[in-house]
Formats: structure tokens, sequence, C-alpha cells
């Protein structure tokens, strides 16, 4: 049952099983019970994989992906479901099972929960589809089936000027996917050289590595493009302050956690690894792009006083980080930006289920009307201090290692670019992406100071209870994860290090 | 070498931190206090155990048959490895320094934990709310600063340097009510970030260059066949200059780039080290309780750039540049550090910028050391000055909250002749006072006078300039002294006691300390400490005329500080008239503060970030939205021809139908 030709198939089955059980239960109780069974399922799923794949790694093979497979579904445009994982996808899936879970014990007390549910592991089914996809037709399937039921969930539950939000997200994403779309057909009528039929196929694409150079210069800023929408990138990310804020919970830890993820894992798996000859000439039009994200982002969250509207812009800032080391081409920066993907995944969704809860309590998110949470939340309260550390840095949470691994990398390009004579941008980029760790050190203080301490700003905040066992459980388990990422960082380093194979690097050139 | 020992030196406090940060607030205030000291007692001990074992066992891999004193490198564990050949272990490298640093920071870091079981409690015995949390905050920072000293590769020194300055940041902000407590923790950590910035930078730069971040092979070269083992000596980091010079482009914007990166690094130590102008979140700390200042603002983690600086002094020694670079900034640092602190007014603040002047010795003293001089004597003086402050400032520090939980108040002038309340305060407060101000034969006499003696070798500039310095950090400590003990005492209200000696968890601490103050001056420290584990007699090196000139300088300024304050008088306000300029400036701290504001605030969030912010809303969003507005506003200007009236189709119809015809017959004809 757990061959590893079927193996990948549970990540999208399981999610389904639990649609359907979903679509059957009668009461709130059954369906936190179907979420809860099917998430952890979905968590040891990925835990299985993860072992399987690092015991085949080190039987010695040095495939690009593990556990691929393939199904044709319609074969006059050669079209199939094709699977295959390699470590930056497992940590992906793990990312996307613990958001999840954690996720579900967010909304614990949502209403309407059956339809929520319903459309939150819909989402997820995508998730899970897109990662496991290497097959470009089915990846891109996947992807829109994730994007679309983000606009009822924001539209239905979300709170403030949700309409407005949910329709500006799901247009700003669409005209994303329009230029992806636009990239994939091409990238598909040029994947393979004369002779041989064509394919969506990512790996075979990528061996043939035929697409002419003149029209790598037209589908690299497509698909970088189109998913750069996603992973908010400047100037397209204003879909990111207004749709975190209006989102409901576990929506918006969903969406920080794990879809901003889809932007960057594309980017890199499409654009980059299909392209590198185009991804080596346009990429300091993305650098500075994306470097001017970095601190656009940490400088916007500096006076924002909305607390979803500061982690959505240091999302920006984040996620702008991923994108900015992807475009460094080196291994080790790139390494940094699957960890940075992991780790901004893991803390933004603490941040925004730590924000849901005391929005909840307080019915407000604005810093200025709120103070001295610490006294009255205490629990909630040092949970936001370790989710601030995590973001701005600090050695023994994930955000350190990630950003420390792609200073490291990226400065190794800037100084080879330098003295190269190629040119300063890459490193004088690289230095100011380095002062985002001074910014945001200032926007996470700034909060933490208004926030939790000091004098209590409401009196009426006096009588709120802290965190319930659910809510517990959720922040729980993710700074666990931060901590274990950012204590044990080798063993993530291995697993995402093993996927840069040299076949990856043979493409790359480098 | 065991290593179990060293790993429960780490292990320990870290333990400590998690346990009662989890499990603290279920236990008796009491027994958190208890646990947290009894722990830091065992590190204590296995600490001394290990510096002990180091200095005196004579192993061979602690000394050479020539007798030098060599590196050994307890354990070194891979953490992460970005290429095969960069990567960052965390591992336990003992050395003269690091084995030093040890024994300084457990014992002022046990005094503390001790000193804190009565400081921590108001004149009921009631202990303060979040006990444990402290403790908890005690022994992260102690594990940091462990880790930190202990480091064997400067990125373990970077990750360390974070968790300390975090560590700091939470202890500040202990009384996190209080709104001037928690701006100071960020202003903290704020300024030292961003110095980090520097210091991050300089590592990657010095990492691109070396391929290492160790600091065995940064400043010597390995022996060949053996792998745990370097060798300690100083003139083979050659190798590393030469790769700097020769590369692409061994020169950058004037300086060469290994300057840059040795300055850059050295901005890290700027900034922990409260060096100008990295300096203003110092005296802010003291927000924090008294006995954090004494471990954090005063022992141990402000002496980490020092540290840093030493422990890559063989680097250093390659860039001329960069050591004039040190002695400049901390000369002026450490004068204008002694010129505020004749004027404040708050005890903690004068020795928040007394310790800033002492540290900054500890830098001149660094930057002006050479191997030609007597063995590199300045590198020891610093190393020895940074041994002996940490000892009298701490225990100034932990008088002066004494004082402070006796009267309930950082300003001085409401304490004011407590010598006859408090005899044990006042007694230890004195010989802290005289061994800062270095009169023989209390400790910092003869760590002040290496200092001296080592800048007379390098220059007489710099030989005046930080005796003037040393006279008047006599002058101000004395002030300090006759305000609170002498003077005319005040009257004790109605219903209050009369400030009186602590109990005894706060008087033996104070009592140890000033013990080891009083003898510490005798370390022969140059057996143990020099920059090239090569041991001498520094007596032989010992300049009598300079121990004369520097206790004459000491004396001038206690004497000047008796005329001006043993009494009530008007002298000190005389010469607040006389100059009322410099006074003003030095009361305002040279206005750095609000120079910082007007940055910050002004600059930063004014200039920058709220026209970026509104950038974003407007011309960004604002292109967005004018997108989404324009399709609306074309789809209602096409609407009317969707009118649903069938008389209106027939029009388009019977129009589009001649258009068409006329089309086709014009093509026709």
């Amino acid at each position: 049952m757990f061959s590893d030709t079927y193996i990948l198939l549970y990540f999208v089955a399981i999610p389904l099983l639990m649609l359907a059980g979903v679509a059957l239960c009668r009461n709130i109780r059954q369906i936190r019970t179907v979420a809860v069974i099917g998430s952890t399922a979905l968590i040891a799923l990925s835990v299985v994989v993860l072992l399987r794949y690092l015991n085949l790694r080190s039987g010695g093979d040095m495939s690009p992906m593990l556990f691929v497979n393939s199904w044709t579904w319609f074969e006059p445009l050669h079209i199939n479901l094709a699977i295959g994982v390699d470590g930056i996808s497992i940590a992906m899936l793990l990312l996307s099972s613990i958001i999840l879970f954690t996720g579900s014990f967010a909304s614990w007390t949502i209403e309407q929960p059956k339809e929520f549910f319903l459309w939150l592991i819909l989402l997820s089914t995508g998730v899970f589809g897109f990662f496991i996809s290497v097959d470009m037709f089915t990846m891109f399937m996947f992807y829109e089936v994730a994007l679309i039921p983000m606009y009822l969930l924001i539209g239905v539950w979300g709170s403030g000027r949700k309409n407005y939000s949910a329709m500006k997200l799901t247009l700003m994403l669409m005209g994303g996917s329009a230029f992806l779309m636009l990239g994939l057909i091409g990238i598909y009528y040029h994947s393979a050289p004369a002779g041989s039929p064509l394919t969506w196929n990512i790996l075979e694409i990528a061996s043939y590595n035929a697409i002419p150079q003149n029209w790598q210069y037209f589908l690299f800023p497509m698909t970088f493009v189109g998913f750069g929408v996603l992973g908010a990138m400047f100037p397209f990310h204003t879909w990111s302050p207004d749709g975190h804020a209006s989102a409901p919970t576990a929506v918006s830890m969903l969406h920080a956690g794990v879809l901003m993820k889809l932007g960057g894992y594309g980017c890199f798996r499409v654009a980059i690894y299909l392209m590198p000859f185009a991804a080596k000439e346009l990429a300091w039009i993305f650098l500075i792009l994306t470097g001017i994200s970095v601190v656009y982002g940490a400088f916007c969250a500096c006076v924002k006083t909305d607390l979803k509207y500061i982690n959505a812009y240091s999302s920006v800032s984040h996620c702008g980080l991923v994108l900015f080391a992807i475009l460094m081409l080196n291994t080790t920066a790139m390494t940094g930006a699957i960890m940075q993907m992991l780790s901004h995944g893991l803390m933004t969704a603490l941040f925004f289920a730590l924000i849901g809860m005391i929005y909840g309590r307080t019915h407000t998110r604005e810093i200025t009307q709120m103070g001295g949470m610490m006294q009255i939340l205490p629990y909630l309260s040092v949970c936001y201090v370790i989710a601030g550390m995590a973001s701005l840095g600090l050695p023994g949470l994930s955000g350190f290692v990630a950003e420390m691994t792609i200073f490291v990398g990226s400065f190794k390009a800037g100084m080879a670019d330098y003295l190269a004579g190629a040119g300063s941008l890459r490193l004088v980029f690289t230095i100011i992406a380095c002062c985002s760790i001074v910014i945001t050190a200032v926007y996470i203080l700034r909060v933490v100071g208004k926030l939790l301490l000091g004098p209590v700003q409401d009196e009426h905040h006096r009588q709120l209870t802290d965190a319930t066992w659910w809510e517990r459980t959720a922040t729980a388990t993710l700074i666990l994860c931060v901590a274990a990422i950012g204590c044990f960082p080798d063993f993530f380093n291995n697993l995402i290090n093993t996927t840069f194979s040299p076949a990856i690097f043979a493409v790359l050139g480098m | 070498m065991d290593i179990i020992i060293p790993i429960l030196i780490l292990a320990i406090p870290l333990f400590m931190f998690i346990f009662l940060g989890l499990c603290g607030m279920k236990m008796s205030y009491k027994l958190a206090g208890t646990l947290g000291t009894l722990g830091m007692g065992t590190v204590l001990v296995l600490s001394y155990l290990t510096a002990f074992t180091y200095f005196f066992s004579g192993a061979p891999e602690f000394i050479n048959a020539a007798g030098e004193r060599l590196q050994y490198l307890v354990f070194d564990q891979t953490w992460l490895a970005f290429t095969e050949k960069l990567v960052i272990k965390l591992g336990f490298l003992l050395d003269p320094i690091s084995a030093m640093m040890l024994v300084v920071i457990t014992t002022i870091s046990f005094m503390v934990h001790l000193y804190s079981m009565g400081y921590m409690r108001d004149h009921h015995g009631v202990y303060e709310r979040g006990f444990q949390r402290f403790y908890a905050f005690l022994s992260l920072f102690t594990f940091s600063m462990l880790g930190l000293v202990v480091a064997p590769n400067i990125f373990q020194m970077y990750i360390f340097w974070e968790l300390v300055g975090a560590s700091s940041y939470l202890l500040i902000g202990f009384y996190y009510t209080k709104p001037s407590a928690v701006s100071a923790s960020k202003k903290a950590f704020i300024v030292t970030r961003f110095a980090d910035l520097g210091f991050l930078i300089g590592i990657l730069t010095l990492s691109y260059y070396t391929g290492t971040f160790n600091f065995t092979e940064l400043t010597s070269i390995p022996v060949e066949g053996m792998t745990n083992v370097f060798q300690v000596s100083g003139n083979t980091a050659e190798g590393v200059r030469s790769i700097f010079a020769n590369s692409a482009a061994p020169v950058f914007m004037g300086g060469s780039v290994l300057t840059w990166a040795l300055v850059l690094i050295f901005m890290g130590g700027m900034g922990k080290s409260a060096m100008m102008p990295l300096h203003i979140w110092l005296p802010d700390a003291m927000e924090g309780p008294t006995p954090v200042s004494a471990l954090i603002h005063a022992a141990t983690m402000v002496v980490a750039g020092v540290y840093l600086v030493a422990r890559l002094f063989p680097l250093y020694l390659m860039e001329e540049t960069s050591l004039v670079i040190i002695t400049v900034v901390g000369a002026l640092t450490a004068l204008y550090a002694a010129m505020v602190a004749c004027v404040q007014i708050d005890i903690k603040r004068v020795l928040a910028f007394s310790t800033i002047s002492q540290i900054a010795f500890m830098m001149v003293s660094l930057g002006v050391a050479r191997p030609e001089f007597h063995h590199g004597l300045g590198y020891m003086a610093s190393m020895f000055h940074l041994f002996t402050h940490a000892m009298f400032k701490a225990l100034l520090f932990l008088g002066a909250g004494a004082l402070i939980h006796a009267v309930g108040s950082n300003d001085y002038t409401a304490m004011h002749g407590l010598r006859k309340h408090m005899p044990i305060t006042h007694i230890t407060f004195l010989i802290g006072c005289l061994a800062i101000a270095g009169i023989i034969p209390f400790a910092g006499f003869f760590s002040k006078d290496e200092i001296l003696s080592s800048c007379n070798e390098y220059s007489w500039v710099a030989y005046l300039w930080m005796s003037l310095v040393a006279g008047m950090t006599a002058f101000y400590m004395f002030r300090l002294y006759y305000l609170i003990f002498w003077w005319k005492e005040h009257k004790v209200h109605e219903g209050h006691h009369a400030p009186h000696d602590q109990a005894w968890t706060m008087t033996l601490p104070l009592v140890l300390l000033a013990a080891i103050s009083c003898v510490a001056g005798f370390i022969p420290f140059g057996n143990f400490v020099t920059w090239n584990g090569h041991a001498y007699d520094f007596m032989a090196h010992f300049n009598w005329s300079v121990a004369t000139v520097s206790l004459v300088v000491a004396l001038v300024g206690i004497g000047l500080a008796t005329v001006m304050y043993r009494k009530e008088n008007e002298l000190p306000a005389k010469f607040r008239r006389a100059l009322p300029t410099l006074w003003t400036w030095c009361y305002k701290r040279f206005y750095w503060d609000e120079l910082y504001i007007f940055i910050t605030h002004k600059i930063i969030f004014n200039c920058i970030s709220r026209p970026l912010a509104w950038f974003d809303r407007h011309i960004i969003d604002g292109t967005m939205d004018a997108f989404a507005t324009l399709t609306n506003k074309a789809s209602e200007a096409i609407k009317p021809l969707q009118s649903g009236q069938i008389q209106m189709y027939v029009w388009y119809y019977l129009i589009g139908a001649l258009a068409i015809g006329a089309i086709a017959v014009a093509c026709l004809i």
C-alpha cells in the first residue's frame, strides 16, 4: 500500500477523503475530528516520505527526483499526471501539512464550519497536488485549485473590507496566472528538440534543455512574474496587505504560510530550472525588484499600526528575500531560499495565528488601542515574542539560519561578480538586503513594545482570558518546528542540498 | 581534558533557562532562585576547575615544551555546512583568554545570582513579580556569554553575540510595565543590531576570502598532522593578509579590503562595548534591575567587543590602520565618557559612563599594543584590565544596588551621609572606588598602569590623553563616593526605617568582590595571558616612573573631588557658572541621544518609512486599483449597448447591415 509508486498520491487522496468526510459530518465536533485526523495523517505521511527519501538518497540514488511516476491523462496534448519529489518538495509538503494541522486548531470555533473546512481542505488539496507535480499542466491545475477557494474564504469568513480584498487578491493572482499560463504554454511548445514529442514534464524539459534562447528571454519573465505575484514581488505585492488583513485566521496562516511559497517554489522549479540561460541574463531585473521588496516591505511595516498589515508587509520583505536568494543562482543561496520558505511559512503562520487569537479577544488589531498584553495574556504574549524573535533572526530559531545561509550565499555570488569585474549589483543588493535585519528588528520590537509591554491601555482588556488548549496546541506546534529548524539546521540543509544534485547544476552551468 | 566538564559548563545554564522558563511559574520563588543559584554555583566550580587545569596542569596539550600556552579545542560539532569547506561549527575552545573569561563570567554571574536573591525583593521580604523569569533570563544570559567566549570560530561568536544581545534585551526590559524600561531595551537591541550589521558584513568578507570561520585558522597556521590542536603563534595571520593582498581587488575605497573587514568587525565590537558613537544604549540600559547592570552592562557582555578584538588580534596586527582606528575611537570614547560621568546625578548613569570609559581604556590598550613593545604589553594589559574591571565594577554596581535598595531611588541627591548607616556597603564601595581610581595596592592600579605604560611606548599623546582620563576617573568616582556617603544626611521621615545594610545574600558578594579587588592586582597576569601564549614576568617591565605619575594623577583627582564634594559647598556651582556651555553639554551627554532621535524619528520614520508607506498605498496600489476602476468604467460605458430593448437591437442590426453592405459595394466598385 505504501509502495514507492503510489505513496505520493496519498497527498491528494487524503485531502479528498477529508473533503468527503467533512461533507458527511453533522456537527462541528465531527468536523474538527476529521480535520485533525486528516492533517495528522498528512504530517505522518510527509514524515514517512521524508525518511524514505533520505533512505533512498543515502542508498546512492542520485536521480533528480524520487518516487517519480506518470499516468497519461490526455494523450494528444501530452498531458500526464506526473508526480515526483525531491528535498525541496518534501520540505514544502512537511510545511503544508504542519500549517494545515495548526490551521485546523486555529479555526476551532469558526462559524459555518462545514463550508469553511470544505473550502480550506480543497485549497490544501491544490497545494499538496502542486508540490508533488512534475508535470507543468497538472501543476498549473492544482495551482488554480489552490487559488480559487481563497476568494470565498475571504469573502465569506473575512473581516473588514472583505469583498474588496477578496476581489483584489483573486484578480491580482489571476492576473499573475495569465502571465504564467502564457509562459507555460510557451515552454510546452519549445519543450523538446525537433523530432521529439513535446512534453509538459519538467524533468524531461530540463534534460532536453531545448528552449531557444530568444524564447527564454520572453518566457522567463512571464513565468517568473506569474509566480512572483504570488510570492509578493514588488510591485505586485499589494494584494497581500489587504488580503491578509481581511482573511480569517486559518486562511491567513495557509496563505502566508503555504500559498506564498507556491510562488517561490514555482519560480525555482519552472522559471530558473527550465530556463537557466535567461535566468542568468535577466536575473538583474528581478534582483532589483526583489531587493527592493526586502527593504521596502520592512520600511512599510515600520509605520503600519494594524497588526495584520505589519505582518503582511513583513511577509513581503521575507518572501522578497526568498526570490532574491533564488536569483543568486548558487547552491548556498538557493538552499537558504528554501530554508527561508520553511522558516517564513512557520513563523508567519504563528504570527497570524496569534494575531487572530488576540483579535478574537480584543476585537481590534490596532496596536495603538492595545498595550500591556503581557500582563493579561501571558501565554499568547510570550509566543508573540518568540515569533518576533524568530522573525528578526535570533539564533536558535529558524529565521537566523535561513537568513544567514542566504547572506553567505548571496555575498559569495556578489563578491564573485565583483572580483571578476562583472559589476557590483549583486554585492550592493546583498548589502542592502542585509540591512533588513536592522529594520526588521525595528518593526518587530516596536510591535512587541506597544502591544505586549508597557502599561495596560484599555481597562476592559483586563477581563480577557489566556489561550485555550487548542490555541496552545496550534502555537506550541509551530514554535517547536521553528525551534527545530533553528537548532538543527544541518538536517534541513542536507535535505535541501541533496536536491541541488549535479543534474540541476549541469543545467544551470554552475 | 575530559569533555564532559566543558559540555556541562554550557549545558547547565541552558537547562536552567529552559527549566525555569517552562516550569518556573509553577514553583515557589525561593525554590526557583535557589535552583538557579545552585546551578550557577556548579558552573562556577566546573569553570574554575577547567581554568585551573588549563593554566596549572602543565599538560602537553595546554602548554608546549617552550612554555607557550596552546589553544585546545575540546570539541567541535558541525552545526550548519554551507559548503564542504565553509562550515559553522559549535565548539569549545580553551586558550588563555577564554579560560580567563570563564572565570570572570562565572564569578560575576554567581555573585549576581546570589545577590539577586536579596535584591529582587522588597523591604518586607516579598519577592518581586517575575522572579523566576529573572533567573531564567540570567541563566540564558550566562549560557550565551559562555558560548561566546569559548567560540572556536567567528560565526559561533556571532550566534552567541546575538543571543547575549537578546538576553540583554529581555533583562533590560525586565520591568516591562515601565515604558522607560521598554524603550531602553528596544534601543539597546536596535543600536547593537545596527552594529552587528557591520559585524556580519565583516564576517562575510573575511570568510569569503579565507574560506573559513575558524579563529585558529584566521590567526595562525594549523600544525600539520594534528586535527584538534592548533598552535598559538601570532605571526602567522600573514597568510590571511596575503590572500587579501593577492585577490583581484585588494583595495576598496582607499583602504585595503582586509582593513575594511576588520573595521566592520570592530564596528560590531563598538556596538556591544558601547564605543562612541554607538554608546547611547548603555546609559539607558540602566533601566534594568541593578544586578543585571552589574553582570551584563559592566562586567561581561560589554567587554565582548574587547574580547572580539583580542581574539582576532593577530589579524588586526596585520593592518596598522585598523589598530589606529581602534585607538582613536577608544581614546575619544574614554575622554567623552569621563567628561559626562563628572556631572551626572543618577548613580547608575555615572557608573555606566565610567564603564564606557574603562572599556575604552581596554580598547586603547589593544590599539596601542605592538609585539615589539614588551611582548605586546598592551594586549596583556587590556585583558588584565578587563579582569580587574569586571571585579571592581561589579562590586560598585552591586554596592549601588544595595544603596538603591536601601534608599529607593537612583538619584544620589536622595542619598547623602550613608556611611554610618551602611558600613559594609560603605567600605566595599570605597574599595571599589580606590580600585577604579588606580590607587596602589588595589587591582585597578596595576592594570591601569600597564595600559598607561603601553600607551607611553606608543606615543606621548596617547599617554597624556589616557593619564588625563585616569585622573578624571578618580575625580568622578570620588565625587560619587562623597555625595553618597558624606554630606549631611537627609532626615528620616516618620514611619520609614533608616537605611541599613542589606541581607547576607547581598553583602556577601560585596565583601567577596571587594576582597578580589584588593588582591587581584598581584596576579602575575603575564604568566597567564599574553598575545602569543608566551609567558613573561611583567613586573620586569614595570615602569615605575609611569606608575608614579599615574598614582599622582589619581591622587590629584581624588584631592580635587575631596575639595569640591566632601562637604556641601559653593565650588561645584561656581564651576558650573564658570563654564556653563561645557557643563550643559556634559550633562546632556553631548546631545547624542537627541541626534539619534532626530535620525531615527525625523529621517527614517518621517522621511523614509512614511513616504514609502504612502507611496505603496497611493501609487502602487492606486495603479492596481486604477486598472480595476478603468475596467469598471469601460464596462459601464459599453453597458447601454446591451439594453435589452428589441427596437435598439433592430437599429443596430440595420446600421450594421447597411454598413457591411456599403463596404461590400465599395469593395466591388
